[in-house]
């Protein structure tokens, strides 16, 4: 028994029901005997109940009739193929109103009975048209009128004026009597010419309306013509010819008084600004700014963020353009005063170029500079530092810093001199170079635009192009000015790969470089990373050819540094300078060590690698294993005793003796110096006293580095093993007291830096877990919110559970009305059953008895012949 | 050039013609064994070929004697027949034909040699079908060795380096009988070399005869012996065809080989395939294990080669190696994390350790000696240890003191540990704590600070597959490194003033702009 045809046989009933049990209802609920309480054991505050009262004889009693109506109707004709169909209009749709019902009905009835004439008429195509229309569809359909061409007969020829005129309507009218309910409800049957009237009324009422609704529209129109006009003449000053003749006759000038007004309405406000700021506070915001940037370099070297990884969104404002670039740059020069004069003009007065006061602040500027800086240190001192050692740690560089740069200062004399020779050229050079540059688009460009000027107009150059084409000037820019970093980047490896290497030059086109990096990081690391790739590639295809790789050229070593300048060395994980290290790490296990430049180019490495950790301590093994191979190519006895080489070094063989200087005259006049990095690229033809001094100098630097490496590694808990074997080469095998004193002065503290540190071991011991909990067998009490609604889970989850018990209820409840289906069933066809026996004993019976009458007639006939 | 070589080629054509056509003119065969010492390789490449067709014809028609072969004179002045002693001629002249193509074996041209090998083994191919050698008995089985004998002596000569003409020689060795008949030429010829050479090394001949020896690859089960270059009549009976014939002699020439010193680079070759190609096929390989332990106490990486082979016998073939993991410990270097064997080491090392069964002191001597080790190792090798002594942990639950000692002493003023001591139980690894460990999680490289910083916590109960890690190699660890995505660069924030420009810059103290 399927639900749909089951619910429409309800609906069915209960139109019909209504009537007659209508009345009933309220006599039964005041009978007590029909009612039945559900008694509640306990009163529940808030608690709506449904079902305290029922009535179950009635509801019962319902039942019956509505099965007795449906399911017995259907039982009885189960064998029965005819159906009764009810195709009656719109019988069973509720929601058209009777009325429209019986109209629609009606309709139908014509059209069929106009087809039904047909049927006679020969010439079927030849149909009565009015301008091109079936006249028959024009009566059918009043709705397809054209709005325009309202007459006053139009209402005349809608469908239901017809119906109502020509017949129709008594039958309307008799079977809206015989079902209509509402209707006989609200009064009486109206009589015929009551109908027509009011279908006149209304079809007059819609016409009026119609009328109004498009006196409206036009109004509307009107008024926004007008309006767009008013508008146009603010958007822009060409108006139509003809309507600015309008115009001027239309309206008198417009008054200079509200010229004026609006004017001034339009006008920028002058927005309140900041107060300027006095020195120290500037100083202070500098101080802020650069304890912020360290604070951050810290969480990143502890490699937090890369735990957490949530990064905010950074704020962006509706104006930014993404491209990096930042105002906070030398771009906009902050207002100063000077000897109570404000401090404009001049530098702007050159046009475009105000960066130019970059460089000059090097020169000029520098004493302002110390200035700034002692002024941080005092308003540390003042404001008792609240924090930690990061800002004592910070002050305390400044303050080595600041000293230095006096000591070079006073170191440098002749500099200064030379400084202002070079202020002077660069002078020339502004003056000489043209103002505007291109963007070169290929390396060959900019190599053509820089090789062979000298460094000054270089520079100029690079900084004009920077200015010319920034990348708020234009859409391009910023794609060309990123390919830009790649070719000077370029250009620098090339630079230092001429002979001789111009590292001067390298030395000052770091700035622009630095520049470029800060505007355009992306770009800036991806080439970086492609030339580390580049570098990295072509060491692993020498390896597989070769079995061995040798130490790159000079230019790779200034990447190397450069990369160390541009990118913070410090973090946890950086995408340039991780693998920048990795890279660093194979020059040092994988690159032979033969000549005196490996030596060098090694030291240069290990340098690096020493910048790189100086300030995350991290720990590197390749950069000891290094050391140590250093020094055993220093000492003359080749058998390698408490300690051992690793890869690159062996304990004797054609270049294991590369350091040693057995000469002592070369040692007493050796003199410590600087190592030329020229001579990377070459090793000039020199005598033998040169190139033993050389060797000593790479010893020097050696053990410097050790030193430096004691010092950064002392809180490793494995200091000692570590520094093993360098401690066992320096104590036992190199023979100090042939080296000359500078030399031994350093082995000395070498050797302090050692040996200084004490000796600690803690065991260790894991991390506190946290306990597993036991399993508790005690019931798991939540809190009740609100009563009556399921508790926990997510929406879609109650929404889930809601359908689920709503599906279990109702298929309870189908599964009782399919009983109770059944029982009656079986009721009914008891009640047959029933009903046929006794037909069939009474048949019997009277059989019996007409037989028994017959009988007896029989007998008596019988007997009355024997009597006769 | 060109013009000599067409007329010799003409020439050779028409004598080759004719010889075949009438034994009347059966001199001009001179006239081709002449042009095979000629000096233009052209010609000489023709003259091989015409032999070759010359002989092949003659051997395929059955002209040249059969049997023990008289001498020339000897044969003019007996009572031959004419016929015989046409073919006694001729089998003269084949003869040093085979002998000419022998010498030119060692001819400086590379095709010359690749030619002359070819013909000879065609040579082989035909006398097997049409034997030279008189059947002794009805059904024996002939086969010419002794030719065959000849081409392997000139393969692996002793002075120069052989091995193309090696290699194009490997696809005869696919054929069983050849492989079967060179490899017992081997044997004997080393044998001979050996002797005459009396223990004075010879490292080209080595070389020539392991390049020889390695490429033959022998068939693992019985029913593959099916490829013969020679049909004999009985098959089945030739010893030819057993597997176990061909074992033996494979394993008699492996022994006579190595029997004798091999220089280092040769020591390790053979040491790297042995596990592989040789033990398996070998009759008894326990035979090895003279070789196999003398190798494995040389030291360096020869041992940790030797392992492999040391790990085949121990496992498959019940040998008993006293104090194997005290040498084991013993291997164990700086050295280790940097050589090529790398990855093949720690397979086996893996597989030594894995035994549940080994004593907590063994099991603690050789963490600690792999992390003291690793102070020194470049990051690829500790991206690999690390988990490695994870491992340890997890299959020797005691050794966790290693990590974890709540209750030990406080401060200690030396690591308890000797690393000098040879001995693993008196290492007194136990009492140590992993410091090294400690330290490497300042490693500079983030992956393996975070792969150390894994013994803080407690470990979790499954192993870590090491598998992949072996193989890393420092190229591959930079390239994931620059391939890994990154969200914003961070920058330098602090201003540059040149190349070394920073405050208390390392370079401008060592290094000058110049």
């Amino acid at each position: 028994m399927g639900k749909p045809t089951k619910q429409r046989r309800k609906g069915q009933v209960t139109a019909r029901a209504k009537g007659p049990s209508g009345a009933g209802t309220a006599l039964v609920k005041n009978n007590p005997f029909e009612v039945k309480v559900n008694k509640q054991k306990f009163n529940i505050l808030g608690r709506r109940t449904k079902h305290d009262v029922g009535l179950p004889g009635v509801s019962r009693s319902k039942a019956v009739k509505k099965r007795t109506q449906t399911l017995l109707k259907e039982y009885k004709e189960r064998e029965k193929s005819n159906v009764f169909k009810d195709k009656r209009f719109g019988e069973y749709n509720t929601k058209i109103s009777p009325e429209e019902k019986m109209m629609k009905r009606f309709a139908l009835e014509r059209q069929q009975n106009h087809e039904k004439k047909s049927i006679y008429n020969l010439n079927e195509d030849d149909e009565l048209t009015h301008y091109g229309q079936s006249l028959a569809d024009i009566e059918k359909l009043n709705d397809v009128i054209d709005s325009d061409s309202d007459t006053e007969e139009r209402g005349i020829l809608s469908a239901e004026l017809t119906a109502a005129h020509f017949g129709g309507g008594g039958g309307l009218l008799r079977r809206k009597a015989l079902t209509g309910e509402q209707d006989e409800e609200e009064e009486k049957p109206k009589s015929r010419k009551e109908l027509i009237e009011e279908l006149i009324a209304k079809s007059k009422q819609e016409k009026r309306e119609r009328q109004t609704q498009r006196e409206n529209a036009l109004e509307l129109t009107e008024k926004l013509d007008t309006d767009w006009k008013e508008i146009q003449t603010l958007l822009s000053h060409k108006t139509p010819k003809s309507e600015r003749k309008d115009k001027e006759e239309e309206k008198p000038k417009p008054d200079e008084y509200d010229m004026i007004v609006r004017e001034l309405g339009f006008e920028m406000k002058a927005q309140p600004s900041d107060r300027m700021k006095t020195e120290e506070e500037l100083a202070k915001e500098e101080q802020e700014r650069l304890q912020k940037l360290e604070a951050d370099r810290l969480r990143r070297m502890h490699g937090k963020d890369e735990q957490e990884n949530k990064k905010k969104p950074k704020h962006m404002s509706a104006d930014d353009l993404a491209d990096g670039f930042i105002l906070d740059k030398d771009d906009r020069r902050l207002l100063s005063y000077k000897g109570g004069k404000l401090n404009v003009g001049n530098e702007e007065e050159e046009g475009g170029n105000e960066e130019e006061g970059e460089s000059e602040e090097e020169s000029e500027g520098e004493p302002g500079g110390e200035d700034e800086e002692e002024a941080i240190v005092e308003e540390d001192d003042a404001t008792d530092s609240p924090s930690d050692l990061e800002s004592d740690m910070g002050s305390e560089e400044e303050v080595t810093a600041n000293e230095e740069q006096k000591e070079k200062h006073k170191g440098n004399e002749k500099k200064l001199q030379s400084e202002e020779e070079q202020n002077a050229k660069i002078e020339a050079a502004r003056s000489e170079l043209p103002y505007t540059f291109t963007v070169p688009e290929s390396y060959e460009k900019l190599k053509s635009l820089l090789f062979g000027r000298i460094i000054e107009e270089q520079l100029v150059i690079l900084e004009r192009i920077q200015k010319c084409n920034h990348p708020s000037l234009a859409v391009g820019n910023k794609a060309k000015l990123e390919k830009l970093f790649g070719f000077l980047l370029e250009y620098i490896g090339e630079l230092a790969t001429v002979e001789p290497p111009e590292l001067r030059t390298i030395d000052k086109l770091v700035l622009p470089l630095y520049s470029l990096c800060q505007m355009f990081p992306e770009a800036a690391s991806n080439s970086v990373k492609f030339v580390l790739q580049d570098a990295a590639h072509d060491m692993e295809e020498i390896i597989e050819v070769k079995g061995r790789a040798t130490f790159p050229g000079l230019d790779m070593l200034i990447y190397l540094k450069i990369t160390a300048i541009l990118f913070p060395t410090s973090d946890f994980w950086h995408p340039v300078v991780t693998p920048a290290l990795v890279y660093m790490s194979q020059l040092l296990t994988k690159c032979q060590v033969m000549t005196l430049q490996d030596v060098v180019k090694g030291l240069f490495v290990c340098c690096l690698y020493l910048e790189y950790v100086s300030l995350s301590q991290r720990f590197i093994p390749e950069l000891i294993n290094f050391l140590v191979g250093i020094l055993h190519l220093s000492i003359p006895q080749k058998r390698p005793q408490g300690y051992i080489l690793v890869h690159p070094f062996r304990p004797a063989g054609k270049n294991s003796d590369l350091l040693l200087v057995c000469d002592k005259k070369d040692m007493e006049t050796w003199k410590k110096q600087n190592l030329p990095l020229s001579i990377v690229t070459r090793l000039k033809e020199s005598s033998k006293t040169e190139m033993n001094h050389f060797r000593l100098s790479c010893l020097a630097v050696c053990l410097d580095l050790i030193k430096k490496c004691a010092a950064l590694y002392e809180s490793l808990s494995s200091f000692h093993e570590i520094m093993q074997p360098i401690r066992v080469l320096l104590t036992e095998h190199i023979l100090v007291s042939e080296y000359p004193k500078q030399l031994q002065e350093l082995h000395q503290n070498a050797l302090k830096e050692l040996e200084d540190k004490g000796k600690h071991y803690t065991p260790l011991v894991c991390e506190k877990k946290k306990p597993v909990p036991l399993k508790l067998y005690m019931p798991k009490i939540v809190k009740v919110l609100e009563f009556g609604r399921k508790q926990g889970g997510s929406k879609e989850e109650q929404e889930r559970k809601r359908l689920i018990h709503k599906h279990k209820r109702e298929f309870k409840g189908a599964v009782r009305e399919i009983r109770k289906d059944n029982q009656f069933l079986a009721r009914m066809q008891l009640s047959e059953i029933m009903e046929r026996d006794s037909d069939r004993k009474r048949k019997v019976k009277n059989l019996f008895n007409s037989l028994a009458t017959q009988e007896g007639e029989w007998k008596a006939m019988k007997r009355k012949k024997f009597k006769n | 050039m060109a013009q000599p070589g067409q007329d010799a080629a003409a020439a050779l054509a028409s004598s080759l013609e004719s010889v075949l056509r009438s034994r009347g003119s059966a001199n001009r065969v001179f006239e081709i064994l002449e042009l095979l010492q000629a000096d233009e390789e052209d010609v000489i490449l023709c003259a091989i070929r015409t032999c070759s067709r010359l002989f092949g014809a003659l051997l395929e028609r059955g002209e040249l004697f059969v049997g023990q072969l008289p001498g020339e004179e000897s044969s003019l002045t007996d009572n031959y027949s004419a016929e015989d002693k046409y073919k006694i001629w001729m089998r003269h002249r084949y003869n040093s034909c085979v002998n000419c193509l022998v010498e030119l074996m060692g001819h400086e041209s590379f095709q010359v040699k690749e030619l002359s090998l070819a013909t000879l083994m065609k040579f082989v191919e035909l006398e097997g079908k049409y034997p030279l050698v008189k059947a002794e008995w009805k059904g024996s089985f002939s086969f010419p060795r002794e030719l065959l004998k000849l081409v392997v002596e000139n393969l692996i000569p002793c002075e120069e380096d052989s091995s193309l003409l090696i290699s194009r020689f490997q696809e005869y060795l696919e054929y069983d009988d050849i492989r079967y008949f060179v490899m017992k030429a081997v044997a004997e010829n080393i044998g001979h070399v050996m002797q005459k050479t009396k223990e004075v090394p010879l490292p080209v001949y080595q070389q020539n005869v392991f390049s020889l020896i390695s490429s033959i690859s022998m068939p693992s089960k019985e029913n593959e012996v099916v490829n013969f270059m020679v049909k004999q009549a009985n098959q089945e009976e030739w010893k030819v065809s057993k597997l176990k014939e061909h074992k033996r002699a494979f394993e008699r020439m492996w022994l006579g080989f190595l029997k004798h010193k091999l220089p280092t680079g040769l020591y390790k070759k053979v040491l790297v395939i042995l596990h592989d190609s040789i033990l398996p096929h070998l009759n008894e390989p326990t035979l090895m294990i003279d070789f196999l332990t003398v190798a494995y106490d040389i030291g360096g990486a020869i041992s940790l080669l030797a392992l492999n082979g040391l790990f085949v016998l121990i496992h498959q073939h019940n040998l008993e190696y006293p104090d194997f993991y005290k040498k084991l410990y013993s291997l164990l270097d700086p050295s280790i994390y940097h050589v090529k064997y790398r990855a093949r080491f720690f397979h086996l090392a893996d597989l030594f350790l894995s035994s549940s069964h080994l004593p907590a002191y063994l099991v603690a001597a050789f963490i600690k000696r792999l992390s003291r080790l690793a102070l020194t190792a470049p990051p690829q090798a500790l991206l690999m240890v690390i988990p490695f002594i994870c491992n340890l942990f997890r299959r020797h639950p005691a050794c966790k003191v290693l990590v974890h000692r709540p209750s030990g002493p406080e401060d200690l003023s030396e690591d308890p540990y000797i690393m000098d001591e040879e001995e693993p139980s008196e290492s007194r690894a136990l009492e140590s704590s992993l410091w090294e460990l400690q330290t490497l999680q300042s490693h500079y490289h983030p992956d393996v600070a975070q792969a150390a910083a894994v013994v803080n916590q407690s470990l979790s109960e499954l192993e870590d597959d090491i598998s992949e890690l072996l193989e890393l190699s420092a190229y591959e660890l930079f390239d994931r490194e620059l391939k890994k995505k990154a969200t914003g660069v961070p920058l330098e924030f602090e201003q540059v003033r040149g190349l070394f420009g920073k405050k208390d810059d390392l370079f401008a103290e060592h290094f000058a702009l110049e």
